[in-house]
């Protein structure tokens, strides 16, 4: 039987290569998006992957997109919680909505998601999931301090939920990608791009097939001894 | 001159040890509490520390409320972001009421009161944010989803604030206790505080004083290099 996961923010970037990534691994996959729908049915007509609009921040979206997506695909059985954005200023001139929009998607997100899939996932004893970190939320960031708080938050969160559900066959893990050559980093200056490779040990930016094979390997059944933890995948930028 | 100290959730448990403790060492202390006047007004006629109310979740109350402060006493130099609270469930049975709540208290006060106190110590060169995290936050907890994501969000946001606050003289610490002695632990069942206590090198909880004296050692003006560090205080029931 192939098993169902479900990749928020899985049309582009990381995500992107996740879901790829899992279809290729013998996966039915889903990928959930919200704003740029012209990406999304070029990612479908692409990869012939499934792609489900709604804003993942939202607990009735939610509950509607994973009805939907079950009701065409299957009962989810991987959650991979990648959908994230970044908002970044200095904290002297970050507004309330700047801090929420920042919290609400990248770590209220992982609670609308993964309180909607545990029940039946405890129900059939199996369940994978897998939040995407960040680099940013284990060292912090300079003008980022909604994203790393969120983002270390999602840490705090796979750890707590890791322990309720390890009696359960259902795992939780968190994968912190240091940066990956996707668009949001192609936005970084060039100057300061340099700068954050010449602080990378491996000499180059992330692939995001790279953060995709450590996501296939946490979410595979026999991956099951592995709970709460947090794999880095940053070319050593950052050790702990 | 003294340094001006604001605790917030200040008038019970960990914060009024440590306001206790900081009025001790010197520094001009007020407390800040939300919930329980009656306490508020014990606690100040017997320490004689002002106490002042607001909810530090709400940006437009805490700004009003810090104002008024600040027309009183002036800025702050040391903020301590002490305000907490825990609303436990299983993840399964937890409420999206629940999980926005604690956020709110724990995590969102930290943007909000650092955000709020921080022009003020940028002028002055010089400021202390310290943050009292948790070990749950470290480690995890069962039924604590919602409170582990938002005290380990707190440590992202440490990491990052330090990273932009260091040129203007401010350090951002995260206290990190394990469980103290407080009011909060008197409710917990006998067969849960054997527990904890087995799980404890030290074999005892931890005293309110024992936090309040790694607050004093990071407001110090000798703790100047040490900014977005987490000192931990469990007994060596979690280490890493």
């Amino acid at each position: 039987m192939e098993r169902v996961a479900l990749v928020t923010g899985g049309t582009r970037g990381i995500g992107a290569a996740i879901s790829v990534r899992l279809q290729s691994a013998g996966y039915q996959v889903a990928a959930n998006y919200h704003s740029s729908e012209k990406a999304a049915r070029a990612f479908a007509a692409e990869t012939g992957i499934a792609v489900f609009k709604w804003d993942v921040s939202n607990f009735e979206a939610c509950e509607k997109g994973v009805a939907e997506v079950e009701a065409t695909v299957g009962p989810i059985d991987v959650l991979v919680n990648n959908a994230g954005i970044t908002r970044d200023s200095t904290l002297h001139k970050m507004t309330p909505e700047s801090w929420q929009e920042v919290l609400d998607t990248n770590l209220g997100s992982c609670f609308n998601m993964c309180r909607l899939v545990i029940p039946a996932m405890r129900e059939r004893a199996f369940g994978r999931i897998v939040n995407v970190g960040s680099i940013n939320g284990q060292a912090g960031q300079y003008g980022q301090v909604n994203y790393a708080a969120a983002k270390s938050g999602i840490h705090g969160f796979t750890k707590a939920l890791a322990l309720e559900g390890a009696r359960a066959g259902v795992t939780v893990n968190a994968v912190a990608p240091g940066y990956v050559d996707t668009d949001m980093v192609r936005a970084v200056p060039d100057n300061i791009l340099e700068k954050i490779i010449a602080n990378v040990p491996v000499g180059r930016l992330g692939r995001a097939d790279d953060i995709a094979r450590a996501v296939e390997f946490l979410v595979a059944d026999d991956a099951d001894f592995i709970t709460g933890s947090t794999l880095s995948v940053n070319g050593g930028q950052h050790m702990y | 001159m003294k340094k001006s100290t604001l605790v917030t959730g200040g008038t019970r448990g960990i914060g009024a040890g440590i306001a206790v403790a900081m009025r001790d060492a010197g520094y001009d202390v007020a407390v800040n509490y939300n919930s329980d006047d009656a306490v508020a007004t014990a606690f100040s006629a017997e320490t004689g520390i002002a106490a002042y109310k607001w909810d530090v979740s709400d940006f437009a109350g805490a700004e009003a409320g810090y104002k008024a402060f600040v027309a009183k006493r002036g800025p702050v130099d040391v903020l301590v972001n002490n305000a907490g609270t825990a609303w436990d469930a299983r993840f399964e049975n937890m409420t999206e009421e629940q999980w926005h709540r604690v956020l709110r208290v724990n995590l969102d006060s930290v943007f909000v009161m650092s955000r709020l106190v921080y022009p003020d110590m940028v002028e002055k060169k010089w400021g202390r944010i310290i943050n009292i995290g948790s070990m749950n936050g470290q480690a995890g907890q069962l039924n604590q989803v919602n409170y582990v994501a938002a005290k380990a969000g707190m440590h992202g946001f440490t990491k990052a604030l330090a990273q932009e606050s260091a040129k203007h003289g401010i350090t951002v610490n995260t206290v990190a206790p394990g469980y103290v002695d407080t009011y909060l632990m008197r409710e917990m069942p006998e067969r849960i505080m054997n527990k904890i206590l087995d799980a404890s090198p030290v074999r005892r909880l931890g005293q309110e004083d024992e936090v309040a004296h790694a607050v004093l050692f990071l407001a110090d003006e000798k703790a100047a290099w040490s900014t977005g560090a987490t000192v931990t205080l469990n007994g060596g029931t979690h280490m890493y």
